[in-house]
């Protein structure tokens, strides 16, 4: 099954373009440490997955990319060809001259509109050349006005249009020191709207990677490229195929449809974080030896302590002791520890067998609704993910983006309170009353998952 | 996207000279293959003139003849007839030029009323006419000063001409202020009229004084004759450099201060036209730093003022390009925004500068500046991939900061001066449509402006309670 990636505003395309980018590497580096049978299904399964092979031979993106302004979009495409490797499809890009001015109800009720049929179109065509479509995927920032509010309307669209399709939107959160005055306002109005049309939100925080490259990948001078590479490297460790059951078994047909059944099992909690781990600068890969086990209780103890990366874990946060009788809603709960809905973990690399997963299926971890075998999931591969010995992968559906989310409502409603721009969104017909709705929807989310 | 400069006056379209002169040297730096694109779209035409002046417009392929989007208008022929025969003439063509002979004799009201309604249709009409040629209207640009007749008349009648006739285009004002040596003396009346204009159809303004532009020239003045760095500077990378290096700088003061705020205008415009890890469009920065529609008023510092000439740039002369642009000497104003509220900031950084690099300097600077309580991280960034001609890098704030209260106050206290004992009144008030309520309403909107900074700084050192968030039911 096939996954169109739509490409939104400036982030969107940039980060876009590093996935696939990333996803070509992966395939043409130096052997994944698996026999050639297990080479080849991999290969096939991401070219089908990501890529369709134009006549002349080359693989092109299944994507769409949209922007209101065409500097980027333009880059975009061209970067892609020169790479001699991949490319765009030239047709498949839709953008304008005037941009969205970091406003949302411009991105959303104004260019969304005016362009719908437009963009649908192009998604529509996209969708068709796939022998069969497992789903959307979107890249976007929420922070600006064409990635966040024109994002929010085409998700919207394509929940009308593919009623029984998956949409998963993969969301970058601004740093929480602006870039953009106004990206509270924009970040609540578009969390409120994906949560009524998206199937899950994958979310990656600029501050979480921005430590990550000047922690662990040694980067004196980061650039928003390095950022977006790695994003796209942590992307890629989830969507690069996987056996999802015990070995044997052929790679997943159907990527979106598992992660969203192995995590969302309510549409209530649609929010999703990624840690990835190791993380090391390239030329360090070499001198560097990983053992399963000592990967796994990293990444167990970076889900359990909020931990943003693998340095600097808090080792003194341990699960709440089992049957204890103290209720869920109390706030005698050790407040740091993070309580899962569920988790998946995707294991990538040399012996992948003989991993024991046990620590991740303890109950102890888990909110009660589920059966531990139901609220954990593990998928492997023995082909390993750009160049790394070994990988280990968490996608969570947890307390992870509890904290960060109600400081970006805070701000907002803080903002919101003195009614500073307000009048900016009122011009393109978003009035006080969507904020208000935005906020409900928001503190519920917010209440939602405090109270697991 | 296109912006459309309008030069009016004097003052305007001395300054328009140097910016269009400084447009084509920025975009010679850049694009070597001589190819029409889509960065020089946005400030000029392409026309095919070997079928004479009035050629088709050519949008792709080699550069034939370039020609300015732009307007020129004057009540007086004397300066845009020397910008048509310098070295400029060839940008221009006589439908972009609207000029009379008299002049305003520094009375907005003849500027505004007389003149604005004479020409009226004949500005509309070459609007609409440079309006056609542009593919993507974003932004309007008026350039003018505050103390004479026609730009701060003319130019404000032009200003609301603009909201009638095309109100989605946003309009920026670039407003030379006069100081108060000024030796136009009914400066302040000219300047409180035009004042309630900016007020009401503006969407920012960027003021700007003589003063500061002054002290600025002759701060390089001293760093070049000093001898301690005099050999070692970059020409070109003079802030108040132009093209043409037979003039010194002290020959022509006024070319260097114009230069400046040429300058300006080249940075605020540059993520527009140029590449860049995170695009700022004109757009994004009406958007981010007006909080409120009046409070749209906008103080700009620019650094470095000059390159050295070493190119090795360690991150500390980085990280001092940032504390100068906070610092007062380098405001475009007579004003201090660290030791006053800030509404809202915008750091438009060029060249060879990545993100590490300004939140590193976000973080440093901001214990030291005090933000509005609903606005601690008003923080609106942009990163351009060129830098302008002859630095490596430069940075670019605008701030929304109450430092701009004094300016007003002053403004409005030479004005009362006058007012009270109605000198030159008579002057204003023959001229058709002109009664004494103009005067009054517009210092009126002067001091309602001054209120609305006076509340936010009366919040300055308040406690700070966060409202409370909403209850949700279980």
């Amino acid at each position: 099954m096939s996954i169109v990636t739509v490409q939104l505003g400036q982030c969107g395309n940039q980060v876009g373009h590093e996935v696939f980018s990333c996803l070509c590497r992966d395939l043409r580096g130096s052997h994944g440490l698996c026999s050639r049978r297990e080479e080849q299904s991999y290969q096939d399964a991401c070219k089908e997955r990501f890529f369709w092979e134009e006549e002349s031979g080359g693989p092109v993106a299944r994507a769409v990319l949209v922007d209101m302004e065409p500097k980027v979009i333009s880059q975009t495409l061209s970067m892609a060809a020169r790479s001699g490797y991949w490319k765009y499809n030239e047709h498949s890009h839709f953008c304008q001259k005037q941009g969205s001015g970091n406003n949302w109800a411009s991105g959303y009720s104004v260019h969304g509109p005016r362009h719908k049929e437009a963009i649908m179109n192009l998604l529509q065509k996209e969708a068709e050349r796939c022998d069969r479509l497992g789903g959307f995927l979107t890249t976007m920032s929420m922070a600006g006005g064409t990635g966040s509010g024109l994002g929010a309307f085409v998700t919207r669209c394509l929940r009308d249009a593919f009623p029984t399709s998956f949409i998963l939107n993969h969301l970058i959160w601004p740093y929480g020191t602006g870039e953009v005055i106004v990206q509270n306002y924009n970040s609540v109005l578009t969390l409120s709207h994906l949560y009524q049309s998206s199937d899950a939100l994958l979310v990656h925080e600029n501050d979480v990677i921005h430590k990550i490259c000047a922690q662990l990948m040694n980067i004196k001078q980061i650039s928003f490229r390095d950022v977006n590479q790695v994003i796209a490297h942590q992307l890629g460790s989830v969507f690069q195929p996987t056996h999802p059951a015990e070995e044997g078994s052929d790679y997943s047909r159907n990527p979106l449809g598992d992660l969203l059944e192995a995590l969302v099992p309510h549409p209530e909690f649609k929010v999703l974080a990624l840690r990835n781990i190791p993380q090391m600068p390239e030329n360090s890969l070499a001198y560097s030896a990983f053992s399963w086990p000592g990967l796994l209780k990293h990444l167990r103890q970076m889900l359990i302590a909020h931990a943003k990366m693998e340095e600097g874990i808090d080792w003194q946060v341990r699960p709440p002791p089992q049957g204890s009788s103290i209720p869920s809603h109390s706030t005698n709960k050790p407040l740091h520890f993070n309580t899962s809905i569920a988790n998946l973990v995707i294991l990538r690399g040399k012996d992948v067998h003989t991993v024991d997963l046990g620590s991740f299926q303890d109950p102890s971890l888990y909110t009660s609704w589920l059966n531990p075998q139901d609220a954990f999931h593990a998928w492997k591969t023995p082909r390993a993910f750009n160049k790394y010995e070994k990988s280990a992968c968490l996608v969570s559906n947890s307390q992870f983006l509890l904290k960060p989310l109600d400081s970006i409502v805070g701000k907002a409603w803080n903002m919101f309170a003195s009614k500073a721009y307000i009048h900016q969104y009122m011009k393109f017909g978003i009035e006080e009353e969507d904020f208000l709705d935005s906020f409900t929807t928001l503190e519920q989310v917010i209440s939602s998952y405090t109270t697991l | 996207a296109v912006s459309l400069p309008f030069a009016v006056g004097q003052c305007g379209n001395q300054v328009g000279c140097r910016f269009w002169d400084l447009a084509l040297r920025e975009h010679a730096a850049v694009n070597k293959k001589g190819i029409y694109d889509e960065a020089l779209s946005s400030f000029f035409r392409n026309v095919d003139i070997r079928s004479g002046d009035d050629g088709p417009d050519i949008y792709k392929g080699k550069i034939c003849s370039l020609k300015a989007r732009a307007l020129l208008i004057d009540m007086e022929e004397g300066v845009v007839n020397e910008i048509l025969q310098g070295p400029l003439r060839d940008v221009f063509d006589s439908k972009q030029l609207i000029t009379d002979v008299s002049g305003s004799g520094n009375n907005w009201a003849v500027g505004h009323k007389l003149y604005g309604c004479q020409y009226r249709e004949n500005i509309v009409e070459k609007l609409r006419k440079t309006a056609e040629h542009c593919d993507c209207l974003q932004c309007f640009f008026i350039i003018h000063s505050m103390g004479g007749g026609t730009g701060s008349g003319l130019g404000t009648f032009v200003l609301n001409l603009l909201e009638d006739e095309f109100p989605e285009v946003y309009r920026f004002v670039t407003s030379v202020y006069p100081s108060g040596e000024d030796d136009v003396i009914t400066s302040p009346y000219n300047s409180v009229l035009a004042m309630k204009e900016l007020n009401e159809h503006a969407d920012c303004v960027l003021p700007i004084e003589n003063e500061s532009l002054f002290d600025i020239v002759n701060k390089i003045n001293q760093m070049i004759n000093s001898g301690k760095l005099g050999s070692t500077v970059k020409k070109n990378s003079l802030i108040t450099s132009s093209t043409g290096s037979a003039k010194t700088l002290q020959e022509k003061p006024f070319d260097a201060m114009n230069n400046i705020v040429a300058n300006l205008l080249l940075n605020l415009t540059s993520s527009a036209r140029f590449e860049g890890s995170l695009n700022m469009d004109l757009n994004e920065i009406s958007m981010n730093l007006v909080p409120f529609p009046r409070l749209h008023y906008l103080v700009s510092s620019l650094t470095p003022l000059y390159t050295l000439a070493d190119v090795n740039v360690p991150s500390r002369r980085l990280d001092q390009m940032f504390s100068d642009a906070f610092s007062r000497d380098h405001q475009l104003i007579q004003a201090d925004p660290k030791h006053n509220l800030y509404l809202a900031c915008a750091l438009l950084v060029r060249g060879n500068v990545q993100v590490s690099d300004l939140r590193r300097n976000i973080e440093r600077l901001k214990p030291s500046l005090h933000f509005v309580s609903w606005n601690q991280e008003g923080w609106k960034t942009g990163l351009c991939s060129v830098p302008p001609v002859g630095h490596s890098h430069s940075l670019l704030a605008l701030a929304n900061n109450t430092c701009v209260k004094p300016t007003f106050i002053e403004l409005k206290d030479r004005f009362m001066k006058l007012y009270k004992k109605k000198a030159h009144l008579h002057h204003y008030l023959q001229i058709d449509g002109m009664e004494q309520s103009c005067f009054s309403e517009a210092v009126s909107s002067l001091s309602d402006l001054i209120e609305e900074y006076n509340e936010l700084d009366a919040t300055k050192d308040g406690p700070r309670t966060n409202p409370s968030r909403l209850k949700i039911a279980v």
